[in-house]
């Protein structure tokens, strides 16, 4: 017999060693998310995947599953801070959807329309981020980077390069490239690396093909980020 | 450059979780790690350079660019502030003509603030090249100055300026005589390992770090892993500001702390112990590594110890500038050679630790009692204190009273006789347990210092009556956001957002909403964190916010809205621009009838 934890009232299965989050998205669950990517190992940093797990905050990517768990996962308590964490997120970095390429595609602005965000709430920090223009394929854009750690994690796991890193301390925090100079350009990134594709936002874009969809008929246009990401995450989704 | 840097390279066996301590040694030489030592490392130690850059931007006390020959940093804790550190600071940089935060065109002096050095008790405190400097006044840095100005190495500078006294006012259990070298080792074989560990348990000793963990719980769960290479690591990361008991233990009782840990390790199975002794405590450096010395020549460490076939050392690691390494995983990552970012738990470090091992991490004050419950039996200690709060704790005591220093108490003891033993008059309030404690305020004097009441890591500040709250709380708010690791959202965003609606409320922008606003960021950062360090980032806001509610509203202005800054001042631009300074190029904030 299988073990099971309840979310939400509901009873699912979960395998030895799957973390909240897979077990949920195994029963076609969603749990808002932005860092956490099943095919990387789990981060747990941006916390919007928050649950409660018998009345306790966990986060639900990096906490394993136990028999019995009693999981929150839909109230208003946690869909407001994931509001409010969300919204941190858009007014530390500098985010500006309708300039930017990635609308309509951006998991962070997907995710804020899925949590009826309707403003920043917060008092912006206007930091200053620079771009990084100089590779002839790919172009960062340090102003929309949130620091999910996703192409971190994809460049050491997938592409077994170690193309970026995160630096700094605090609201400090910064993606910083391994090469010599600090430019992308004289990194070991290829077009090709998973690292390359796999930014949630706009930070990471490919050169010369923007703007290839237009606007209003792209992903998060058309179809909410709770079905786009079980479609891609939960194998069985939709059978 | 390359000759010092491959030496220091060579000294610490090219091994990565040895960078810190490469880079320490770069940076007291050169003032800086440069690009060119940065790849050096990298190559030695086969590591990517990127890991070398966030280690330097992570840490205070590392820098990619320069700093002074001599680098000054003053404490910032509120106690130097209520000693005067911000006149004192003024006049440093007048005195050497430096600019607070800069580096002095010559090269010769960089002065700076830093989080609280621990020497609460004998401030206004700082640092210089990362030695304690105490007792600082006007006097002092005029000496100071022209010593710099002479360029006369440190270690010629009056001993006196480095003098760091232990302030002991009030001893118990522990303080009162500390067990002789190897007695705790030889009880432990005379018992045996489950009987040791029995005595630990029925001691009822909990971690005096201020989490209150069961100690021989946690020994006992290392124990039992299946992984049998194991690590003992004891916590001298102590930055909470207030606290400076650890910085006393290791000075005056440095044997008893080592023998608590090698007992441990014979319990637990570890053949390697660390030490990590936070930056600021570098003057206790050669001497707590004379002191490991000699325990290796009496054979109470080292190879074969006590001739029981047990083999044991300790090595010790200093930490580099972050509060957050006082958080066991992020202690871990940074012996690992990391940047402190608390792990992801479970697992445990009992059950992944140090290198993904089983490791113990306990307080300095917790290896201290072990060792002592060791040689007289754990119902000798439990047999003080409270139901749940067996023993007694060290703490440290500063602030506005006639003797700031160490005091040890059973636990239980209200908060009313401890300020009556320091000589504390006029109190308008204390903050227990440092800023990620409680502030109380002096109608609560009769309550506890005991697990069941006021939990404490030993943090005590007094305040008197002539003390401004607002100003203690944003100095604490301001401390938890330089802090933050900024590993997670709600506690990299959110204290920087405290530090914001903080300051807009006490500078006078604040209006109807902002304290809800602020009440409301607070459960956020408190209940959405990571780690201990998010969690508790919002108690100097809430818990005098609880209290005195009437203080923040005070500072509201009596409109529905007014803006986080200054309208008519961010117009001084403009005016410049269109060379105007008549009436219309004014603007003023219209309050409500």
């Amino acid at each position: 017999m299988s073990k099971t934890i309840t979310i939400d009232g509901l009873e699912i299965p979960f395998q030895e060693g799957q973390t909240i989050m897979d077990a949920a998205i195994d029963a076609d669950i969603y749990i808002p998310h932005l860092c956490h990517n099943p095919d990387y190992e789990p981060h747990g940093s941006c916390k919007l995947c928050t649950v409660k797990v018998n009345g306790r905050n966990c986060s639900a990517c990096t906490f394993p599953a136990t028999e019995g768990q009693d999981i929150i996962n839909n109230s208003d308590d946690l869909a407001h801070n994931r509001k409010r964490i969300t919204q941190m997120l858009f007014v530390e970095g500098n985010h500006f959807c309708p300039s930017c390429e990635k609308t309509g595609n951006c998991q962070l602005q997907g995710v804020a329309y899925y949590l009826d965000m309707h403003d920043n709430h917060f008092p912006h920090f206007f930091t200053n981020r620079k771009m990084d223009a100089s590779h002839p394929d790919i172009l960062i854009d340090h102003n929309r980077c949130i620091f999910c750690n996703l192409c971190v994690r994809a460049s050491q796991e997938k592409d077994h390069k170690n193309v970026f890193a995160i630096s700094g301390r605090g609201i400090n925090k910064r993606l910083i490239i391994n090469s010599r100079s600090g430019q992308l350009k004289d990194s070991d990134i290829d077009l090709h690396d998973c690292a390359a594709h796999i930014c949630p936002t706009g930070a990471i874009l490919i050169k010369r093909t923007g703007y290839q969809v237009p606007i209003g008929q792209r992903i998060y246009d058309q179809q909410k980020i709770d079905e786009v990401a079980l479609a891609k995450e939960n194998k069985h989704h939709g059978r | 450059m390359q000759t010092f840097t491959q030496s220091t390279i060579d000294k610490h066996k090219a091994s990565p979780v040895q960078l810190l301590q490469i880079l320490r040694d770069i940076q007291a030489e050169y003032q800086h790690i440069s690009a060119e030592a940065i790849e050096m490392v990298a190559t030695a130690l086969n590591i990517a350079r990127t890991q070398i850059i966030s280690v330097i931007e992570f840490y205070s006390f590392l820098h990619a660019s320069p700093t002074g020959k001599y680098d000054l940093l003053i404490s910032d804790s509120i106690t130097d502030h209520m000693l005067g550190k911000q006149n004192l600071m003024t006049y440093f940089a007048s005195q050497l003509n430096v600019s607070i935060g800069e580096l002095r065109a010559d090269g010769l002096v960089s002065l700076n603030n830093t989080s609280c050095s621990g020497m609460c008790d004998q401030g206004p405190a700082g640092l210089v090249n990362g030695y304690a400097l105490t007792h600082l006044d006007r006097q002092r840095i005029d000496a100071i100055a022209q010593l710099i100005e002479q360029q006369i190495p440190i270690k010629q500078w009056p001993a006196e300026f480095f003098t760091v006294n232990d302030n002991i006012y009030q001893t118990d259990l522990l303080l009162q005589e500390p067990i002789e070298s190897g007695a705790a080792l030889k009880a432990r074989y005379q018992r045996g390992l489950t009987e040791t560990l029995t005595e630990i348990d029925i001691s009822g000793l909990r971690g005096r770090g201020g989490a209150g963990f069961k100690t021989a719980m946690k020994w006992r769960f290392c124990s039992e892993e299946a992984e049998t290479e194991r690590y003992v690591v004891c916590n001298a990361d102590e930055g909470e500001p207030g606290t400076f008991k650890d910085r006393v233990l290791l000075n005056s009782y440095a044997h008893q702390v080592f023998e608590g840990m090698t007992v441990c390790a014979s319990i637990i199975g570890a053949t390697q112990g660390f030490l990590y002794l936070r930056g600021e405590y570098l003057h206790l450096y050669d001497k707590l590594e004379n002191i490991l010395q000699e325990r290796r020549s009496s054979g109470l460490l080292g190879n074969n110890i006590l001739h029981q076939d047990f083999n044991f050392d300790i090595e010790i690691r200093l930490g580099c500038g972050a509060y957050i390494c006082g958080e066991e995983s992020a202690l871990i990552e940074s012996l690992e050679g990391k940047r402190g970012i608390p792990r992801n738990r479970p697992p445990y470090p009992v059950a992944q630790g140090y290198l993904h091992k089983p490791t113990v991490v306990n307080n300095v004050e917790t290896f201290l009692a072990a060792a002592k419950i060791t040689v007289q039996g754990g119902q000798w200690f439990a047999d003080v204190g409270t139901e749940q709060s067996q023993g007694t704790k060290i703490l440290s005591v500063s602030g506005d009273c006639a003797r700031p220093g160490i005091y040890e108490y059973p636990f239980g003891v209200t908060v009313e006789q401890v300020l009556d033993d320091c000589g504390a008059l006029d109190v308008l309030g204390i903050q227990v347990g440092g800023p990620s404690g409680t502030f109380i305020d002096k109608q609560e004097i009769q309550r506890k210092l005991a697990f069941e009441d006021l939990a404490t890591g030993g943090s005590f500040i007094i305040f008197n009556q002539s003390r401004n709250i607002l100003d203690i709380v944003k100095n604490f708010t301001h401390f938890f956001a330089h802090e933050s690791c900024g590993f997670c959202t709600p506690c990299r965003v959110g204290t920087s957002l405290l530090k914001k609606q903080l300051d807009k409320i006490t500078d006078g922008y604040g209006s109807a909403g902002d304290v809800v606003a602020l009440e409301e960021l607070c459960q956020l950062v408190k209940n959405n964190s990571h780690c201990g360090l998010g969690q508790t980032a919002a108690n100097p806001i809430l818990s005098t916010l609880e209290r005195y509610p009437e203080f923040y509203q005070q500072q509201l202005k009596d409109i529905s809205y007014e803006p986080g800054f200054d309208l008519d001042a961010s117009l001084a631009t403009a005016r410049r621009l269109a060379n105007r300074d008549d009436a219309g190029a004014h603007l003023t904030q219209v309050g409500e009838d």
